[in-house]
């Protein structure tokens, strides 16, 4: 039987890498977004690249109307139903700084919005006794940074909001893999400096797969920045605090 | 962030740029940019020499932009945009029976690169040019998207196959794909003696795909010996083709000195029996033999390395015997070295083949290889030959007028459509091709 991965924020380098590589298994791939038109070559790419049925479809994490016609979609689908988040957005610290009611759009892209779509999907997941979420979260996660603590935050909600829903599908043979990436060489970061051991956006997918075969709960990727992560997360706040990493 | 500051170079190395660049990932993205700021569009610069640079300018990367869009599977027809790269059509397709038409001799190249270079491959004598088996280009000039084909706006079409960017950003294209029996390769190989005889068997070779190897260090009676390849698809099973390996740093400036190239080649000769062999292979292993050596550009040290190619008519085939001996006779030679039947397909105005023989020489930047080539680039032209922009560095510009007949024509509609120069590069400037208009 055909699995189905609905790929949330499809129109991100990370998850047209992430939807070839499940298309080329084989799957069927609904891809979630905004920009329809480029949503809709990308459908036409995985299909060419061998998915048995891929379609585009729209979705907003700002819009909890666009929710529910995937969620009907792909339960009309046979087969275990999977969901890989990719949505999120990275305003600089500087601009949320000037505007601080960016901060409400971040947690809703990055947070929000996502986790209100997986609290809907779950039970369809439940139904059908399996299925894998990845939550694509990011190493600013782990630490409130000086550099950008908005976006790190809305990050750790949502990989704590992850670890839960871990908790909860795994009675019901689902599963959850939390992907914490380093730097990824994506539209988001071009040009921005201070970036170092960046990954291509085919490696970060890869890496993603192998954790959904493997059901990994967690994974930094590329997997060196566990290590980088563990020393950051164990430097003692009245130090921390003064530094600027 | 828009525009990122980098330093590049061309496959070659020897020229570098530092220019703002763009690299969307989305047609509308690239639409936003190309209505704020006119950039001449680049690929994977597999180019050797600078028609990829733009030194303090700008440049949109188009590598991103790679997605499959459509196949018609009765006819053939891929759409495809215009950062795929060509190795991984042929891998995709190969399986179902189809490969692109024709494929230069690196997979890594873009369709929008081998478009804009018009570019060629082993079956040239019978496949024609790249442009040949374009069905229709989406062009995007001036943050406005057309569609342009053989039957639609053909003379911007004509100067977009083999127009070197300078019409504008190529975003996707139709192409007439070639049936093809399956991902394997039986390939033949044959020791040649020297260049009459190699002339003789290139003229003779009735294979859908050939090409040779020259030994540009022998002299004397061995002058133009080598190894010709010839070879068709099939089907069947093979090893998968080995993984790549990358070369970790520069090499030493001896490791491609004289002594060694001779060595190297007088060995790599010997790999082949006298008597010849056949053997069979995975398709990018023929025709992207240098692929698996992942920056292989390395090897030629951090000095970079110049691209000499050719094309002279079968009339004037005696100068490959005058440009070989000056080669032997510098002792400048790398080991890469082909020579190649040429038909007459072309497709663009600006389009490097011609019917003929090309000859194609790697040299190590080093002292006296710019001469040497000026020399070659001298005789080419008396011969009535051409110089192949996509590996050009270094071509006077007075010798453009008389390879490029079409040039004059080509370069008044760029100035037409371009006014500004915002897509020129360091290539069209060095060269003034816009002068010619």
């Amino acid at each position: 039987m055909t699995d189905t991965w609905i790929i949330l924020g499809g129109t991100s380098s990370m998850a047209r890498a992430f939807a070839r590589a499940v298309s080329r298994n084989g799957a069927q791939v609904l891809l979630a977004g905004r920009d329809m038109k480029d949503l809709e070559a990308s459908a036409s790419d995985c299909s060419l690249q061998g998915a048995i049925a891929a379609e585009a479809i729209r979705f907003d994490a700002r819009d909890a109307n666009t929710f529910a016609p995937i969620i009907d979609n792909a339960s009309k689908l046979e087969g275990m139903i999977n969901v890989a988040v990719f949505v999120g957005s990275m305003p600089s610290q500087d601009q949320i700084d000037a505007d601080p009611s960016l901060i409400a759009g971040t947690v809703t892209d990055n947070y929000a919005g996502p986790a209100t779509f997986l609290q809907m999907i779950a039970p369809a997941m439940e139904e059908r006794g399996g299925g894998t979420v990845v939550g694509v979260g990011s190493v600013a996660g782990d630490r409130g940074r000086i550099g950008n603590y908005v976006y790190g935050s809305a990050k750790a909600g949502f990989h704590t909001y992850l670890s839960g829903l871990r908790n909860r599908l795994t009675r019901s043979g689902g599963h959850v893999v939390t992907v914490k990436p380093g730097f990824v060489d994506t539209a988001m970061t071009w040009g921005i400096e201070g970036m170092f051991l960046v990954a291509t956006p085919d490696k970060i997918a890869d890496d993603i797969l192998k954790a959904v075969e493997k059901r990994k709960d967690v994974i930094y990727t590329p997997g060196f920045w566990r290590l980088i992560m563990g020393i950051i997360t164990a430097i003692p706040e009245r130090v921390f605090k003064k530094l600027s990493v | 962030m828009i525009w990122n500051t980098l330093t590049y170079t061309g496959w070659g190395r020897v020229h570098r740029a530092t220019a703002q660049v763009a690299r969307p990932e989305r047609i509308s993205s690239l639409a936003a940019i190309q209505a704020d700021t006119g950039a001449p569009a680049i690929g994977m610069c597999r180019s050797y020499g600078d028609s990829c640079l733009n030194d303090g300018g700008h440049a949109i990367d188009m590598t991103r932009v790679d997605r499959l869009l459509g196949f018609d599977t009765e006819n053939g027809v891929l759409e495809v945009e215009a950062g795929a790269r060509i190795g991984d059509i042929a891998r995709r397709f190969a399986p179902d029976g189809w490969l692109p038409s024709v494929m230069p001799g690196t997979g890594f190249a873009t369709v929008g690169g081998c478009i804009a270079h018009d570019v060629h491959g082993k079956n040239h004598h019978g496949a024609g040019s790249f442009g040949q088996h374009v069905v229709e280009i989406s062009l995007m000039s001036g943050g406005k998207l057309q569609k342009i084909s053989p039957s639609k706006n053909v003379k911007l079409f004509r100067a977009t196959i083999g127009g070197m960017g300078q019409t504008g950003a190529i975003v996707a294209a139709k192409l007439q794909l070639l049936p093809c029996k399956g991902d394997i390769m039986t390939v033949t190989e044959r020791r040649i003696e020297n260049l009459d005889h190699f002339l003789e068997a290139l003229d003779n070779s009735k294979s859908t795909y050939t090409v040779g190897w020259v030994d540009a260090t022998a002299k004397g009676e061995a002058l133009g010996r080598g190894i010709l390849e010839e070879a068709e698809t099939g089907y069947g099973l093979v090893p998968d083709a080995k993984r790549s390996r990358a070369v970790p740093f520069n090499a030493p400036g001896w490791a491609l000195s004289n002594p060694m190239v001779r060595l190297f080649n007088a060995a790599y000769l010997r790999r082949v029996p006298e008597r010849g062999r056949t053997s069979v292979k995975p398709i990018t292993e023929f025709f992207f033999p240098l692929d698996k050596l992942l920056e292989w550009n390395r090897l030629y040290g951090k000095r970079g390395f110049h691209q000499f190619q050719c094309v002279v008519p079968v009339s004037e085939a005696a100068v490959l015997r005058v440009m070989l001996d000056q080669i032997g006779n510098a002792g400048l030679a790398s080991p890469l070295a082909v020579l190649k039947r040429m038909g007459a397909g072309r497709a663009g105005l600006m389009s490097f083949p011609m019917e003929g023989y090309t000859l194609a020489i790697d040299f190590p930047n080093r002292a006296g290889v710019e001469p040497l080539i000026a020399e070659l680039e001298e005789i080419t032209k008396n011969a009535g030959g051409r110089v192949y922009l996509a590996k050009d560095a270094t071509l006077d510009p007075s010798h453009l007028m008389k390879m490029y007949p079409d040039l004059h024509k080509f370069a008044k509609l760029i100035s037409e459509i371009d006014p500004d120069g915002m897509y020129e590069t360091d290539q069209t400037r060095r060269l003034n091709i816009r002068s010619h208009a």
